[in-house]
């Protein structure tokens, strides 16, 4: 199969325009003994094959739309997503353009984003918005990055959170490797059931940054509002890594005083996609903009006075500023900040709302039968969105085996990350989940009890 | 001042209190009591119906120009045709409905694919191990360079802290290295658009931790001693970084890996046909040689069991390789939107169909080049691989680059890139690629010929440029000055910290 357009005798033509004779003569600057290597591929597939070839690939998976009943979470999740979304992102004139470099014949990106960053400042109670970053945990990370710009590296202490996901964790350790800080707070054989205004401690004038996470990695909810004051009291900021869904019904982050709010907007009508692509959202406060990551859309006027956006602020990137730059980032999450535009819009207050209690309901609804079960129960007793640990006295692998069984996918193994929570595993639920598929897993959890 | 005329409202100014754009059952479980201490006030989102959404985005896409709407020579950005069939595979349920944490017996088809995706990407380029985790090019290169530092680490070779960077690099080479804390070396090029050898010997020593060479350069120029340029450099004990911005030139023609480069990223989003997504999700995997393997971000695909031939398929699982800088981000990167099309992409050309898009892309290219060099001032004129760099202005005349790109618009194309690399006075980077017919070309070439002419005749006709585009050219001072940031700002909004 091939996409390009040239018959051989155009071909002919622009060689001799070029003049040389064939195409092997344009590559005499390429070292010959290197010069055309045979490739070990399969041969060529006509687009027939290839579309069978893919479908027999992706068969070979179990989804949760039909093979499988989900009640894994863990930062990514199953959301229904409306079916307008994916008929505007199909639209050429958004996935086949680029970053917006050109604004007189990018306002529709353009404007998009802008509608994107006032949806998340909506959203997240913040100031504003950048236009994307990778993913929560690349977010996350430049955070503390921001941090650190703003405190010109004199700040050197981070104080994380152990309830922040432990992906996430990982991503920033990895980040800031060449930074020489002092990550404090992120331990897993902390006490979990502590209160987050216990991470208050650990602040003290070397803090840059303190990040917690909202809901809590184990789906629980609390008001940061004292912990962030104490925060500022020593002058270091807060980043709360948020999710999305659960900032339709619950308190702000930007209400209670955080500086800069991250988080994964997958939940915002993008599909889980085996983890990826999806979009790191980024908000914070006006006084932290010019050392933020990322691009800036902001509005201004034409020549002929129509209201219009270009990219703004671009004295902080790569392109300008390079290695002093607040960040490498280039291309970012364009696409998936549209869909989650798409998403909040057409969801608007009240359908952002329902999705949000509907979740609530549903978990509470799966906590209160699965803490009924025998030898199994709740971790922790603290309010929590859609997500909470559960107790199953019995290695998670086992269960979660038990439960494929039956096409059910259990919750996240907590041991993994956390010693202490050993035979613990982290529900799920969504408004996917009917009532039905939570009385079976509880019927079967129950089953499971009385091996 | 006057208001501004508002061309489409944004989705806040539409919005109408009441109006309902997607309902969800009520619950058919029991409601649970909410702690209200927790809940929030207000919700400021829009009010709309579903028909008012996709009225609202269909008029904003006629405001774009795009690939599937014509010529975007986007120099450095590879805009090819994006194949329509990839969207339909990335969108096949298997893929879209699959969580990243399920047990792996349960997503043998999506680690199949990584992994014959890892295999490929090795394939081409001639790396030892490619790490699929990278969510852009730029991305990528931090990966790289954090690689690059674990390796001399590894060897108590503390003293490294030297990037060498040619003065035609891409911002995010520099900023990449700029996030571990190195400094920055920059070597000029020469006359030829080669990295100055000269130059590059003297600011060599034991303090370098290596060198990030785009190759072909961003001049559009394959380095003539690239060999050279590699031994140079690991003679002195540093590491090779090759940018894959512009593999695309490369496919079938030449491996990085065989040329001795020990770190390279792809942009899946240009070579691959990715499509770029008004601004992303790219995809940045990261190939290596022999000696950073096991330096290389967790998890990579790996086979835990393998197969027989016939009956048995291998059973794919995650590794970590035993030095691992870590991870570079959540999960196990952009599987679904960019490694699903570049699958189903390289699965289509096979190896001559891949060479054939190098060929190709590089033939259009020196075939513009041959079009416009008499018109255009091209200071390294040579033969180019798939793009080149022509400057934008004309002896005795104002007009520059930037009023040439905008005039570019009004003949229906969209403009190079300009100002980059920022070596060439009034930079214009043009970068056809093969999905470009002969016609396109000539038309193209005609109308920056055409606007050459005009450029003498009536300069003021480009610096108002452009005029046939639904907007003209915007204000960014202002932008810059006001941050206008969102449409929508609190009630409480306070103007604290
Ligand atoms: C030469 C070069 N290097 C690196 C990059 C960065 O890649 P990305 O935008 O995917 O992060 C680009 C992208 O525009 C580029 O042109």
């Amino acid at each position: 199969m091939t996409y390009i357009p040239i018959s051989p005798k155009e071909r002919d033509a622009m060689l001799a325009a070029i003049g040389v004779k064939t195409l092997d003569d344009l590559f005499e600057a390429v070292p010959a003994a290197h010069r055309f290597p045979a490739l070990n591929l399969p041969p060529a597939l006509t687009e027939m094959e290839a579309a069978a070839e893919l479908a027999d690939i992706a068969d070979a998976n179990e989804h949760v739309r039909g093979d499988l009943i989900s009640f894994l979470g863990a930062g990514m999740y199953n959301h229904y997503i409306p079916s307008v979304i994916d008929h505007m992102l199909r639209r050429g004139e958004f996935y086949t353009a680029y970053t917006p470099y050109q604004p007189e014949i990018s306002q529709g990106t353009l404007q998009a984003i802008f509608e994107y960053q006032s949806l998340i400042t909506a959203l997240t109670g913040m100031e504003l918005s950048n236009a994307s970053h990778y993913d929560g945990a690349t977010a996350t990370a430049e955070a503390v990055n921001l941090a650190f710009a703003q405190f010109r590296g004199k700040r050197k202490k981070v104080i994380v959170s152990p309830t922040v996901h432990p992906q996430y964790r990982a991503v920033l350790r990895t980040y800031t490797q060449g930074m020489e800080l002092e990550v404090a707070g992120d331990d897993p054989n902390a006490d979990l059931n502590s209160n987050p205004a216990d991470l208050a401690g650990l602040i003290d004038d070397t803090t840059m940054l303190v990040v917690v996470q909202y809901p809590d990695f184990f789906g629980r909810i609390y008001d940061y509002t004292k912990l962030i004051e104490t925060a500022h009291g020593k002058g270091a900021l807060v980043c709360v890594v948020a999710n999305p869904t659960a900032l339709a019904l619950f308190k702000t982050p930007g209400s209670m005083g955080a500086d800069i709010v991250v988080g994964e907007g997958q939940p915002l009508g993008i599909p889980m996609w085996y983890g990826g692509p999806s979009l790191g959202f980024f908000a914070t406060r006006k006084s932290y903009v010019h050392k933020m990551a990322g691009r800036l859309v902001g509005e201004t006027i034409d020549t002929r006075g129509q209201r219009s956006y270009v990219l703004t602020l671009t004295a902080r990137e790569q392109h300008i500023k390079r290695e002093r730059a607040t960040s490498n980032i280039c291309t970012n999450q364009g696409l998936l900040a549209l869909a989650s535009a798409i998403y909040m819009s057409v969801l608007g207050k009240s359908g952002m709302k329902q999705v949000a209690e509907l979740c609530y309901h549903k978990a509470h609804y799966a906590a209160e039968c699965l803490s009924q079960i025998k030898d199994m129960g709740l971790c922790f007793s603290d309010p929590f969105f859609h997500e909470f640990a559960l107790c199953v006295n019995r290695p998670v692998e086992e269960v979660n085996a038990r439960l494929l069984e039956h096409g059910i996918l259990g919750g996240y193994d907590l041991g993994q990350d956390y010693p202490a929570l050993k035979d613990h595993m982290l529900i799920a639920v969504t408004e996917m989940n009917s009532k039905e598929e939570i009385d079976v897993l509880a019927e079967v959890l129950e089953e499971v009890s009385h091996d | 001042m006057t208001n501004p005329k508002i061309v489409e409202p944004t989705v806040f100014e539409l919005s109408s209190p009441g109006r309902i754009g997607v309902t969800f059952p009520t619950p058919d479980v029991p409601r649970a009591d909410f702690p209200t201490d927790l809940l929030r006030e207000d919700l400021p989102l829009p009010e709309l119906a579903e028909v008012d959404v996709v009225r609202h985005y269909m008029h904003l896409s006629k405001f774009n120009y795009s690939v599937d709407s014509g010529f975007y020579p986007l120099g450095s950005c590879t805009m090819k045709y994006n194949p329509k069939i990839d969207e339909d595979t990335c969108r096949l349920p298997g893929f879209l409905y699959t969580h990243p944490l399920q047990p792996i017996e349960t997503v043998q088809g999506n680690l199949a694919l990584m992994y014959q995706m890892q295999e490929w990407l090795k394939e081409i380029s001639g790396f030892a191990g490619v790490t699929l985790q990278p969510a852009a090019g730029a991305h990528g290169e931090f990966t790289g360079v954090l690689m690059m530092r674990a390796y001399h680490k590894a060897r108590g070779d503390h003293k490294r802290t030297k990037m060498i960077v040619p003065d035609s690099a891409h911002g995010t080479n520099p900023a990449s290295a700029g996030m571990l804390g190195m400094s920055i070396v920059v070597i000029p090029s020469d006359a030829r658009g080669n990295v100055d050898l000269e130059k590059l010997k003297a600011a060599c020593d034991d303090t370098v931790v290596g060198m990030m060479l785009t190759n072909p350069n961003t001049l559009g120029m394959f380095d003539e001693h690239v060999e050279e340029i590699v031994k140079i450099v690991h003679d002195c004990g540093g590491l090779m970084y090759g940018d894959g911005a512009n593999l695309n030139a490369l496919l079938g023609i030449v491996r990085p890996g065989d040329l001795g480069f020990d770190v390279m990223h792809f942009n899946l989003h240009k070579t691959f046909a990715v499509p770029h997504g008004g601004g992303g999700p790219g995809s940045g995997p990261v190939g290596v040689s022999q000696r950073l393997l096991d330096f290389l971000p967790e998890p990579l695909v790996g086979i835990l069991e393998d197969g027989d031939d016939e009956e048995q398929a291998p059973l794919y699982g995650f590794v970590k390789p035993p030095q691992s800088i870590g991870r570079m981000k959540a999960f196990h990167g952009h599987f679904g939107g960019g490694l699903v099309r570049a699958y189903t992409y390289i699965a289509m050309h096979g190896p001559d169909g891949l060479k054939d898009i190098a060929q190709y892309a590089v033939l259009n290219a020196n075939y513009l080049l041959a079009r416009l060099r008499s018109t255009y001032h091209v200071p390294f004129d040579r033969i180019c691989m798939h793009e080149f760099v022509a400057e934008g202005q004309f002896e005795g005349s104002d007009v520059r680059a930037l009023d040439i790109a905008k005039r570019l618009m009004d003949y229906d194309f969209h403009p190079p890139t300009n100002y980059f690399p920022l070596i060439v006075h009034e930079a214009l980077m043009i970068e056809p690629t093969e999905t470009e017919n002969k016609d396109t070309l000539d038309a193209f070439a005609d109308a920056l010929i055409k606007i050459a002419e005009e450029a003498k005749s009536q300069p003021e006709l480009l610096h108002e440029a452009p005029h046939n585009t639904p907007f003209g050219r915007m204000d960014e001072v202002k932008a810059a000055r006001e941050l206008v940031l969102c449409c929508w700002l609190p009630e409480d909004y306070n103007e604290n910290a």
